[in-house]
């Protein structure tokens, strides 16, 4: 339970997602401009991560991995290198699949979600969670953790960056820096701020 | 003649004026993760050029060809099977640097500047008008990365290409380095800087005030 814990909490702060790997950032940069339309974009990103996470880890560790298809009498097959293809099919059929289900039994929620959906299958927040799981070979419980776990640290992260860019509508920013390029460096020194958990061991 | 010099400046406007990452925000991401060193700057631009050039000359070819509703999954298609040539090229020429650049080589599925620019030119242009958009685009948002990468390799640790150029306090030399420039954050400040630096010199890409 402790390990799940920490876990939990590392991928939410420790390494954030948008903050100390990057991933997400063209969202992050683009839809921050109000604290409403962030929220739902993070919540849209916190249920796909969620769900893609441990559905590709299935999916990556009983097919694809070298010598999973021993069940099936093919110990020496190792289908690894279809790994991308993979995942970001699995990714979009998902993310069309949660739209649907939206539609029909949620449509206030859809409504609420709606325009943001369609945009989370090129999120790289996904993708990225989906490759980290890959590669610290995850088993199921900790992929569904740690997909969850770093969903809530992407929207904790474009959450506070919308909420200083409204603050900032008033301040009087020089020309040439004026909307990208201040985001930039604002986003900067939230990282330099997120990197003061960077030495906590959990 | 008119036609070359269409073509020149389909190659030629994303470099500088219309930059991917400077002024229409797309393939953020990996231009701040794997900038430390310039190398592995350099191998992340040649990577996305080749993704992007011929994800737009594919696409482009069969454009009138794809259905409009599963033309996203088609696109991602194409551009998934040319991120793994890339990735199993660099896991076997390279396998270093592929380590270095972990995840964010298959990262370059999901980059916007090669999904933006096979939406947004290669659904309506002819194959070779979109190749030259892939290179152009490839090659602006490798000016960022390249320059983002040799400022922070030559002032955060005295090199470039990991050949020393300002002898550091550590190795009798006389240049303390910048520890800040080697952690991930300053990516953000030079492309800020960068983006400034664009915007002065041209004023007409200047946001207007909310």
């Amino acid at each position: 339970m402790e390990h799940y814990l920490s876990l939990f909490v590392r991928s939410i702060f420790i390494e954030n997602m948008a903050l100390a790997f990057f991933l997400g950032m063209c969202t992050f940069l683009a839809v921050s401009k109000k604290v409403k339309t962030s929220m739902g974009l993070g919540v849209a990103v916190i249920v796909v991560l969620g769900i893609s996470v441990p559905a590709n880890q299935i999916i990556y560790f009983n097919l694809l991995a070298p010598g999973a298809l021993d069940w099936a009498g093919f110990p020496d097959a190792d289908l690894s290198f279809l790994g991308f293809i993979t995942f970001i099919g699995v990714i979009a059929a998902l993310v069309q699949i949660l739209e649907m289900i939206l539609d029909k039994y949620f449509p206030a929620l859809y409504q609420a979600l709606g325009i943001f959906l369609p945009l989370i299958t090129v999120n790289c927040a996904i993708f990225g969670g989906v490759s980290f799981m890959v590669q610290r070979e995850y088993n199921l419980l900790e992929s569904a953790v740690y997909g969850v776990g770093s969903g809530i640290g992407w929207t904790l992260a474009i959450v506070a960056l919308a909420g200083i860019r409204e603050k900032m509508k008033y301040s009087d920013v020089p020309d040439g820096l004026r909307g990208l390029g201040i985001t930039f460096i604002t986003a900067g020194l939230m990282a330099l701020g997120f990197m003061s958990f960077s030495g906590i061991q959990l | 003649m008119a036609k070359s010099s269409e073509l020149k400046e389909v190659l030629t406007s994303p470099v500088v004026s219309n930059n991917p990452i400077a002024l229409q925000i797309l393939g953020v991401c990996s231009a701040l993760a794997v900038t430390a060193t310039l190398q592995n700057a350099v191998v992340m631009t040649l990577a996305v050029l080749f993704v992007t050039a011929f994800s737009n000359l594919f696409i482009s070819s069969i454009r009138n060809y794809i259905p409009n509703s599963v033309r996203i999954i088609v696109q991602m298609a194409i551009i998934a099977s040319l991120v793994i040539v890339v990735d199993q090229a660099l896991k076997a020429f390279a396998f270093g640097i592929s380590k270095q650049l972990s995840v964010y080589v298959g990262l370059i599925i999901t980059n916007c500047i090669v999904m933006g620019r096979a939406e947004a030119f290669a659904m309506k242009n002819k194959p070779f008008p979109s190749f030259m958009d892939g290179i152009g685009n490839g090659l602006g948002y490798g000016l960022i990365l390249v320059l983002v990468g040799a400022v922070r390799e030559l002032f955060g640790s005295g090199a470039l290409f990991g050949i020393e150029i300002l002898p550091l306090i550590s190795n009798g030399g006389w240049y303390q380095s910048n520890g800040l420039l080697l952690l991930p954050p300053s990516a953000f400040f030079i492309i800020g800087g960068v983006i400034w630096a664009i915007r002065t010199i041209r004023p007409e890409q200047v946001e207007p005030k909310e």
